[in-house]
């Protein structure tokens, strides 16, 4: 492979929601942009393109990571998870549902990137304090709630978790 | 904006890292996590034109745990923090780890990745001086080991060689009664800091001081470690309550605090004084613990 590094496109096979998604990408293409014009994801969104405000955050083998802080070739074999997974089905996940309930997003320009690194935090920490919670979001930047509403949708939706997983199958 | 463009390199093992980074050592870059070189890239404040990426270099990435703790370059910062074998030898460098970036940070950035660019600011680069780490770096002449006091020249300016690849960060056996603090202040939890530092003391049988490190971090352009408060804690008790307030009145001398449009240097001086209070009774806390 190293003998044949060009800057020039290549063909780039990726792993995003459980389908293989082939396109065509310089190296210099971060993965925000291959998702949202190479595979008309738009569901993740951009915001500072600097890794500054998290607007743009999948999920990649489980971990919160910055789409515009990596390029799409560096992700070949990895397991993509974007805010278009979370609803596959056709009904909202329930932290999604929690965001809704508690007044988690105004403009929803940031709730894509607060979504899916809530949801890393409660796959690795099903009940996490406010503080946890707080810590754990920090690099995601909201210019309209205030923030309380998504605390508290991630708590609600920790709660929700646990009751579901109490009541007998 | 978008990076310049530049040729991209993924090799599987060391040895064609380093090879392909002395073709390319005048205008290549070594691209790890990416956390500090990419936002640089889409500012094209950097326009290196070919990169040589070590993430799928597996013998960059492991973590070895036997007296010491030895841990390639490219490992991954969040996999360090998972790492209990680690957090019970280096208690302070998963207390920093904390503090590098965000969650999303942590994921894709490295440990060597942090050292190799050497912002003045980073928790790791002081953490690395705080304990002793020997960095281990493979250039055309063969490998070589730098120790970390020696490591971190200027602003992201190291010791290494532009043909020179960091492969592993060697942190010694911190042996049994080993102290150590680490406080920073920062704007938000994750960002780097405007102050910081890091204490590591290892005690005698009688409980007193016999080595001390104090590591002051995001006061100039880089690293730095005060000496006459490493001095104060020699032969003294960690336990000692005056003990703290004597180290912080010591750290600061000698030191020149750099400004900013941000922090001045008369801010950074006063907190430096408050953080190595903090610290340094933090050590005496691990102490007793220990
Ligand atoms: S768009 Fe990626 S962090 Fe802001
Ligand atoms: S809802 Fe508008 S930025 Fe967060």
């Amino acid at each position: 492979m190293s003998e044949t590094a060009t800057a020039g496109r290549r063909l780039v096979e990726l792993n995003v929601n459980g389908m293989s998604h082939v396109g065509l990408a310089e190296p210099r293409t971060l993965l925000s942009d291959f998702l949202r014009h190479d595979l008309e994801l738009t569901g993740t969104h951009v915001g500072c393109e600097q890794g500054v405000c998290g607007a743009c955050t999948v999920l990649v083998d489980g971990e919160p990571v910055r789409s515009c802080l990596t390029f799409a070739v560096q992700m070949e074999g990895a397991r993509i998870e974007t805010v278009e997974a979370l609803s596959a089905d056709g009904a909202l996940h329930p932290i999604q549902e929690a965001f809704r309930n508690t007044h988690g997003l105004q403009c929803g320009f940031c709730t894509p990137g607060f979504l899916l690194t809530a949801k890393a935090l409660l796959e690795e920490n099903p009940s996490p304090s406010e503080a946890e919670i707080r810590e754990h979001l920090s690099g995601n930047v909201c210019r309209c709630t205030g923030y309380q509403g998504i605390v508290d949708a991630v708590l609600e939706a920790a709660a929700n978790g646990k009751d579901q997983a109490d009541e007998p199958r | 904006m978008k990076p310049a463009p530049f040729a991209y390199y993924a090799p599987e093992t060391a040895a064609e890292a380093v090879s392909l980074l002395q073709e390319h050592a005048v205008d290549g870059k070594v691209i790890a996590g990416g956390q500090s070189l990419v936002p640089m890239m889409n500012m094209r404040l950097a326009r290196p034109t070919a990169l040589i990426d070590v993430g799928r270099v597996a013998e960059l990435a492991g973590i070895a745990v036997e007296g010491g703790v030895a841990i390639g370059a490219a490992a991954k910062q969040a996999r360090v923090l998972r790492e209990d074998a680690v957090a019970e030898r280096l208690p302070l460098l998963v207390a920093a780890l904390r503090h590098v970036g965000h969650p999303a940070n942590r994921a894709r950035g490295t440990i060597g990745g942090s050292i190799a660019h050497a912002d003045p600011a980073a928790e790791l680069p002081a953490v690395a001086i705080a304990l002793g780490a020997e960095l281990v770096a493979v250039g055309p002449d063969g490998t070589r080991t730098i120790p970390a006091d020696e490591f971190f020249l200027t602003y992201y300016t190291t010791a290494l060689g532009p043909d020179e690849l960091l492969v592993e960060v060697r942190f010694p056996d911190p042996g049994g009664s080993r102290a150590w603090g680490f406080r920073e202040v920062a704007r938000r939890h994750g960002d780097f800091a405007m102050a910081g530092v890091a204490v590591t003391a290892s005690c005698g049988a009688g409980g007193t001081v016999e080595s001390a490190r104090v590591v002051l971090f995001g006061i100039a352009d880089a690293p730095q470690r005060a000496a006459a408060a490493e001095q104060r804690m020699v032969g003294a008790s960690p336990a000692d309550p005056a003990l703290a307030a004597e180290v912080a009145a010591a750290a600061t001398a000698g030191v020149e605090f750099a400004s900013d449009p941000y922090v001045s240097a008369a801010y950074r001086e006063d907190a430096v004084a408050a953080l190595v209070e903090r610290a340094v009774q933090e050590s005496a806390k691990t102490m007793e613990e220990a």
